[in-house]
């Protein structure tokens, strides 16, 4: 089965993410900031990672950069889901190594659609 | 409402659009036509049933419009779109060489995401199109979808319904929570209004016909007057792409399955034509 690394400190957020991705068939862990889905991620690799941009002990794309530098931390696909909703910050988050963008607030359309994208289907 | 008054609604929505309205439908007539009885005075959908053949063009206009489908969003269903950038455009890049023109067709446009999706594409190809000039003509029977369409701007919603986002960040400029298309992507699409019902004389010869969700609204032998209306405008290399529940059952036969692929279909030489007993 596919997996999905849900890191964002809402615990709303995450409940709500896991239960949609819980349908599309993902078996989701789940991460409260930067630091502890680097630490899940260094343990065990997962296919897939919905990142928030904003969080407490490490941001976002501070933990998306620190992955892509880490050996094997090009496998996962990262499809950020921030309210950053701007240009500037899909473009930084695109050349730190993003696969993805969801801007918030999104539904189960939009990360259905956006998993698709990057090939989970 | 009564029995005959959304059987008048039925006929009248038939005529104008060729859709047909089964009677599950009735409470889809009564949610979007209620707001257009309220707003041109009529008492009740009942009276503006009864009203409707002699009413104002704007309530006739309305009506038809709120009774049709516009349901859409950037690459839907991806397929259409795969189709297109592996089959479609190499075909016919290399077929129209010499006469440097491709002329592309989406018949049912909506709100634009069709005609956009494959004009982002015919951009991301447009060096292996060797100066050959791409023309995309974008038709509905909504006003208010063609003129959304024109305007090219979408919701944040919208953009992230299909669309990959190195696309949106590549083609489209924010404006607060909108997003507008770029001028670059916005002229190569002419937007008009056209009624898959009436003449298509507007349209002239085309190469690719998108025709997706539309046929299945229609009963058979509309269905069978607009495919053959819709081949009547098409190279007899052109490719016809309809969606994935439409099919050519029951036409005259104008058109076959292309490359064996779901949806893809090219026109038959008239002498060879046999009417289509299956898809």
């Amino acid at each position: 089965m596919k997996s999905c690394l849900v890191v964002d400190d809402s615990s709303v957020v995450r409940k709500v993410a896991r239960r949609i991705l819980e349908d599309m068939d993902f078996v989701v862990d789940e991460a409260e900031d930067g630091q502890e889905a680097f630490e899940k991620c260094s343990a065990e690799m997962p296919d897939t990672i919905l990142l928030d941009w904003n969080m407490p002990v490490m941001s976002g794309l501070d933990f998306l950069k620190q992955l892509r530098a880490y050996e094997g931390g090009d496998k996962p696909q990262v499809v950020f889901c921030t309210t950053e909703n701007d240009v500037g910050h899909i473009a930084m988050a695109l050349k730190a190594g993003a696969n993805e963008y969801i801007m918030k607030p999104f539904d189960r359309e939009i990360l259905e659609s956006k998993f698709q994208e990057v090939g989970f289907d | 409402m009564k029995p005959e008054e959304f059987k008048a609604i039925c006929d009248f929505v038939q005529k104008n659009s060729g859709i047909v309205l089964s009677q599950s439908k009735e409470y889809l007539v009564d949610s979007r036509l209620k707001p257009i009885a309220e707003s041109h005075g009529f008492a009740d959908i009942g009276a503006l049933a009864r009203g409707l053949s002699l009413a104002p063009e704007a309530v006739k206009t309305a009506v038809t419009d709120a009774m049709t489908t516009n349901e859409t969003f950037f690459f839907r269903d991806k397929t259409p779109f795969t189709i297109f950038e592996e089959i479609i455009l190499p075909e016919l890049i290399k077929a129209r060489r010499v006469a440097g023109r491709l002329r592309i067709w989406c018949a049912a446009a909506s709100t634009g995401q069709e005609p956009y999706s494959l004009a982002m594409m015919v951009h991301k190809h447009k060096a292996a199109l060797g100066g050959i000039k791409v023309e995309i003509i974008g038709t509905d029977l909504s006003a208010t979808a063609i003129a959304r369409a024109k305007e090219g701007r979408f919701t944040q919603f919208e953009v992230q319904r299909g669309l990959p986002v190195d696309l949106l960040v590549k083609h489209f400029t924010q404006e607060g929570t909108q997003w507008l298309i770029s001028d670059e992507i916005k002229s190569m699409v002419k937007f008009s209004l056209l009624n898959l019902l009436e003449s298509y004389r507007s349209i002239g010869t085309v190469d690719v016909v998108y025709c997706r969700n539309v046929l299945i609204y229609f009963d058979g032998d509309t269905k069978k007057r607009v495919l053959t209306s819709l081949r009547k405008v098409m190279k007899p290399d052109g490719y016809l792409v309809l969606g994935a529940a439409d099919t050519v059952m029951g036409s005259n036969g104008e058109f076959e399955r292309a490359n064996n692929k779901r949806g893809l279909y090219q026109p038959v030489e008239a002498g060879e034509m046999r009417p289509a007993l299956s898809a």
